[in-house]
């Protein structure tokens, strides 16, 4: 019994999708208005000057650049301690199982502010200055989890025959790591490093929580917050919202590339 | 004869052998960062909350006072706090609704009908935005609702602005343009949790088995009694599960209703202002602990109805 979908149906899905998309290209339209106050639509008029004026705007760069670094290094906190949960939670059963199943979860699953003033409360305890060190401690524990749902999928679909294989024939652990595990693991960790480092560059909530108040820890989506309550040259926002878009769209669409040939595809759930 | 001579081992396979007599070593060696990570850091900072919201500050000094007492809860049901919870509440409430009557047929279709290249299709078309910048996104919406943007455009242009004009002078949440209005704020929630909605309901709609559909046509059930009695309370956990995070969500966001809507106060905003300006860190402590509390309610009610099966 295979019916095709009704008309209204196939309409609603539709709409519904043009939902999701339509607004998105609306920053790309107001990238190139010549009015630089409101958001007059139709636009009066077209111009490519605004990318030429973010290019040259020196409150711009740094951000962009403690984004990167930010995004980078949670990243790679992430992809060693998610991986290391994976591994653990996929060889063994042992007694605190569920709840540290549970504990990986938490930090995505409760709203971002209790993540975020959890840390700010915690961290003067800690005798630690606000920085973008911090900013790093937030991300990397809302990353792991992402990392970890990617690797322990793969984990669940390799086999431990290779690894026994592997001792079998003489290797000790760190070759059979270095050899089986890490080629097996490879796209999947990847896939995981994308998404996070894509989660990391535009997370705005727990960073207003974790970040100093200088402009030494003003990541970039601090900044575009800053414009968008006090707009100054409107279209400039939208021209770093254009980048911010392209830095996390692509690596998001390479993580869907790199496991879309197995039973799980990064990126169900975030 | 001269005795046998074996190969000298090296660390690394004296440290193989070690392994493997005792796997409990290398599970604890593999734990004990991630553990450390989010048991001290995590756990811990979520513990100093916890411990934080049952202090109280001194109403003269203005300084915290580190002693147990439940004041500061008192202080949730003032009128003016216990509003913010109650606003939040409904809002949460209708997005998640809301929501769900969008995400219904995307999801139905992506699930049922859509078959190769256009199920992929679908599977990007929600799970890009779902990835893709929050702060964008929302920044896109304010573009749409000023007085001056694209809405006021189409409704003049298709001669509809009075339809407009009576949704923005609604008594509550109505406003003097979209972009300062409940209905703003509403809309927003509704389109940047969308794809949180759609994803389980998708798993949900396609767990459910083509033979039990047939069966039920041959029994003789019309198509909308099939989807009633046999789709409906089979995707049920899915729906379920997409209204945890859209609920969730909206119970905790502080930006959206920052950028968008009539400055009326949020739980989420009330934190962040409490902790900020006002250094008031016990009561923004007892706020972030209200939608943990909401949230607990929520998740126990949801596991009962085997919402975290279709996770």
């Amino acid at each position: 019994m295979r019916s095709e979908a009704s008309w209204p149906l196939r309409i609603a899905a539709l709409a519904g999708l043009l939902f999701l998309h339509l607004p998105i290209l609306l920053i790309f339209l107001y990238a190139f208005t010549t009015d630089e106050r409101t958001f007059t639509f139709p636009p009066p008029g077209l111009t490519t000057q605004w990318f030429a004026v973010a290019w040259n705007r020196a409150d711009i760069w740094p951000p962009l650049m403690l984004s990167l670094q930010v995004a980078l290094f949670s990243t790679l906190l992430a992809l060693v301690l998610g991986t290391l949960v994976a591994a653990a939670m996929s060889g063994a059963r042992f007694f605190g199982r569920d709840q540290l199943s549970l504990l990986i979860v938490l930090p995505i699953a409760l709203p971002g502010v209790i993540t975020g003033i959890a840390l700010r409360s915690a961290i003067p305890m800690l005798h630690l200055n606000f920085g973008w060190q911090t900013i790093v401690l937030g991300h990397a524990t809302f990353c792991i989890v992402i990392v970890y749902n990617n690797a322990v999928a793969r984990f669940r679909r390799l086999s431990g025959g290779i690894l026994e294989a592997s001792a079998d024939l003489g290797a000790n652990a760190f070759q059979t790591f270095r050899y089986i595990l890490l080629p097996n693991l490879g796209t999947a960790l990847l896939a995981g490093g994308m998404l996070a480092f894509a989660l990391s560059f535009d997370e705005v909530i727990v960073t207003t929580f974790t970040a100093g108040t200088g402009a030494a820890s003003k990541t970039l989506p601090i900044w575009m917050l800053d414009e968008l309550i006090r707009p100054r040259q409107r279209p400039v926002t939208n021209v770093v919202a254009m980048v911010v878009f392209a830095t996390t769209f692509l690596p998001i669409l390479l993580a869907y590339y790199l496991t879309r040939e197995g039973s799980e595809t990064a990126g169900s759930g975030k | 004869m001269s005795p046998a001579v074996f190969p000298s081992r090296s660390v690394a396979s004296r440290l193989t052998t070690l392994f493997w007599r005792h796997p409990r070593l290398l599970l604890g060696l593999l734990l004990a960062p991630p553990l450390l990570w989010l048991g001290l850091v995590y756990l811990g900072a979520l513990a100093a909350l916890l411990l934080q919201s049952f202090y109280s500050i001194d109403d003269f000094s203005g300084l915290i006072v580190p002693e147990l007492t439940l004041k500061t809860y008192a202080q949730l049901f003032r009128p003016s706090n216990f509003d913010v919870i109650t606003r939040t509440l409904l809002m949460a409430l209708s997005v998640t609704v809301a929501s769900g009557v969008i995400a219904f047929p995307v999801a139905y279709y992506a699930a049922r009908f859509a078959r190769g290249r256009w199920k992929a299709a679908f599977y990007l078309g929600v799970m890009l935005p779902l990835w893709s910048s929050y702060l964008v996104k929302v920044y896109a919406w304010k573009l749409i609702l000023a007085k001056e943007g694209i809405v006021t455009w189409a409704a003049t242009a298709t001669h509809t602005d009075w339809l407009l004009d009576a949704a923005l002078s609604l008594p509550g949440i109505g406003g003097s343009s979209l972009s300062t209005s409940y209905i703003g704020t509403f809309l927003v929630f509704c389109y940047v949790w969308l794809p949180y909605m759609i994803l389980p309901m998708q798993a949900a709609l396609e767990r459910v088995p083509t033979s039990m559909l047939e069966a039920s046509a041959d029994l003789g059930a019309t198509a909308g009694q099939t989807f009633r009695t046999v789709t409906l309370p089979l995707a049920l956990p899915g729906i379920i599960a997409g209204s945890i995070f859209t609920f969730s969500l909206t119970l905790g966001d502080y930006i959206i209703p920052q950028i968008i809507g009539n400055s009326a106060s949020f739980i989420g905003m009330a934190v962040y202002q409490l902790q900020g300006t006002a250094g008031n860190v016990p009561l923004a402590a007892a706020f972030a602990v209200v939608p943990i509390l909401i949230m607990l309610v929520y998740l126990t009610l949801a596991r009962r109805a085997g919402a975290f099966d279709a996770l």
